[in-house]
Formats: structure tokens, C-alpha cells, sequence
């Protein structure tokens, strides 16, 4: 059925190292949540058992961006809190990916206004646009798909030689 | 007695000599005075035994753009004494735009007064901390101005480096 199935007598397995690490990296994505507002409920519930996240393998969570590979950026992001997004985005470790979820971070959604941030693209490369207000999670699900799908046709030296962002440290006394 | 009455006997009693108007809309009273008297006509209305409105809603301001007075600042304040809410309007120009702060007389009024101040540019003399409430510091505008465009002024926030 599995692996197994394509194991020779002598347990060897040949592939390509692209294919292995898109394999191994596709199917453990580590989301970061950054839930800033309502879509970040409908990804906590693309979390729970009833939709279950953890069938793509990207149930770990982590508050922490140092261990994520894929940002999950979930609600309305005004002005003030763009520098925040963007400074945990940095510390994100390569290769990295993001998913613009929801009308406001697509694109400001029904906040056409002075604080919000019109779209999350003016200062996040970001891979998957959704759609919804908020989308549903089988919705984030699909995202999810998607993001692995551009995964599974990256190449491993894609990622090579990349030059670390340099953060700026600011000092509130 | 009513509201309106109690509270001109209590004015008349210590204030004879200022003015004062009153008005009612669907039940609500609201009483206009001069900018210069809201401190002690607060601290009068919160500390009097028989009106003690202790509990101060929500302060804001109203923008009437081509106005001579442009800005009304509005008080909600509420006496649990009375079950009855009033509400205070001080009138403020463009040219001397403040008014004292009555963050001495209700400690809400802190935060309150700074959002106006965020929002419409009116100081609150005397101000424990008026700092910005919710615009980031180094912003230069006041949002809720009439005069300020409803997608901003672009530039004046700046975004993180892509």
C-alpha cells in the first residue's frame, strides 16, 4: 500500500534527494498561527478534530516562528501591526512560505480605511491568496494543499546560498 | 422632583453666575456649559450627595468641520443615586483647541481623553499622560477630523521593508 509496497527484497529504496526532501518537507509543514483576528478562530477550528489539520501533518502549532516553516497570517493587519508580522516573519528559518488568509489580509476586505493595511503583499511574499470572510477551514485546508503542492515542485538548491534577512533590534527602554 | 430641576437647583446653588442651557432629546438631558467651567462643574455633579455621578461613560468629540465653535467634546456620565444618565457638551475652537482635563475628578477619563485627543487633535490640559491612544506615536494627524481623507495620507505610516 504505503512505502512498503515499493521496497525491493533488500529494503532499498532509489529516488532523487529533491524528491525525498520535498517528500519529507510537504508533509510536515509547521504552521505559525498568527491569528489576529476572526479568521484566526475558523483556524483554530481547521485545528480541532472536526476538521482536523493534522491529517496534512501540520498540527504543530508553534507560537514560536524559530520552528515554523509556513505562516499562517489570519485576520485584519493594520499599519501599526505590520511591523510586528514582518519582524516574526523574519525570524522564521528558510524555506518559508505564507498564506494571506481572509478578505482583510488579501487585500484590506471591508476595511477601506486609514489603519489597514491594504493587502499583506505590500510587505510579505505571500503564496496562497484565500478567499472568504472568514474562509471556511476546510478552506485553510485546501490552502494547505496548495501550499504543499508548491512545495512538491520547489528543488532543494532553490533554497541554497540564500542570504540571512538582517533584523533590526529596536529598544524600548 | 425631576432631573432637569435637580440639577439647575444644584447649579444655581453654587454656580449663580455662569450659564448654563439644557436640553432634552428622547430622554436624554444634556447640558451645555462653557469649556472653562467643566472641571468644577464635574467635580460638583460627582461629589454633590444628592446627584453623585460617579461613573463616567465614555468622552468624545464631534467634528463640525465649517463651524465657528469647530468641536463639541461630549461627556456621558452616569449617577447610579439617580439611575440616570446626563450628558455634558463643552464647545471648542480650532484656535485654542483644548480644554481641561476631568481625569482629577474620574480616573476613567484618563484613557478616554487620550483617544480623543488621538482621533481629533483636542489637548486636555493638565493631563496626567496625553500620549496617543491608538495612531502610532511619531503620526503627525488626528483620524477622525473631517478634513483628513478616509484612506489616509499616504506615506504617513509606514510599512516594514518587503
Amino acid at each position: 500500500m504505503g512505502l512498503e509496497a515499493k521496497l525491493n527484497d533488500n529494503g532499498i529504496i532509489t529516488t532523487t534527494v529533491d524528491a525525498l526532501i520535498e517528500w519529507s518537507r510537504k508533509n510536515s509543514v509547521w504552521p505559525m498561527p498568527m491569528g489576529i483576528s476572526c479568521c484566526g478562530i475558523e483556524m483554530m477550528a481547521a485545528a480541532a478534530p472536526r476538521y482536523d489539520i493534522a491529517r496534512f501533518g501540520s498540527e504543530v502549532m508553534r507560537f514560536t516562528p524559530r520552528q515554523c516553516d509556513l505562516m499562517i497570517v489570519a485576520g485584519t493587519v493594520t499599519y501599526k501591526m505590520s511591523h510586528v508580522v514582518r519582524k516574526i516573519y523574519d525570524q522564521m528559518p528558510d524555506p518559508k512560505w505564507v498564506i494571506a488568509m481572509g478578505a482583510c489580509t488579501s487585500s484590506g476586505g471591508m476595511y477601506r480605511s486609514y489603519s489597514v493595511v491594504q493587502g499583506i503583499d505590500q510587505f510579505l511574499p505571500v503564496d496562497i491568496y484565500l478567499a472568504g470572510c472568514p474562509p471556511r477551514p476546510d478552506n485553510l485546508l485546501n490552502a494547505l494543499i496548495q501550499i504543499q503542492d508548491k512545495i512538491s515542485r520547489t528543488k532543494a538548491r532553490d533554497f541554497q546560498d540564500q542570504p540571512l534577512p538582517e533584523l533590526t533590534v529596536i529598544q524600548n527602554n | 422632583m425631576e432631573l432637569k430641576e435637580l440639577i439647575e437647583q444644584k447649579l444655581k446653588e453654587n454656580f449663580s453666575s455662569e450659564n448654563f442651557v439644557f436640553s432634552e432629546y428622547r430622554g436624554e438631558l444634556t447640558l451645555t456649559l462653557d469649556k472653562k467651567n467643566i472641571v468644577k462643574v464635574s467635580s460638583m455633579l460627582k461629589g454633590n450627595p444628592d446627584l453623585q455621578f460617579k461613573l463616567c461613560e465614555d468622552i468624545t468629540a464631534v467634528d463640525w468641520a465649517k463651524r465657528k465653535d469647530r468641536f463639541t467634546v461630549v461627556y456621558h456620565i452616569y449617577s447610579l443615586k439617580l439611575n440616570s444618565r446626563l450628558v455634558l457638551k463643552a464647545n471648542v475652537d480650532e484656535e485654542e483647541c483644548n480644554i481641561d482635563s476631568v481625569s482629577s475628578v474620574w480616573k476613567t477619563a484618563n484613557w478616554h481623553e487620550r483617544e480623543t485627543y488621538d482621533m481629533y487633535g483636542i489637548k486636555f490640559n493638565n493631563h496626567p499622560d496625553l500620549r496617543r491612544m491608538y495612531m502610532p506615536e511619531e503620526f503627525e494627524y488626528h483620524p477622525l477630523r473631517k478634513d483628513f481623507p478616509l484612506m489616509g495620507i499616504p506615506g504617513s505610516l509606514p510599512l516594514p521593508k518587503k
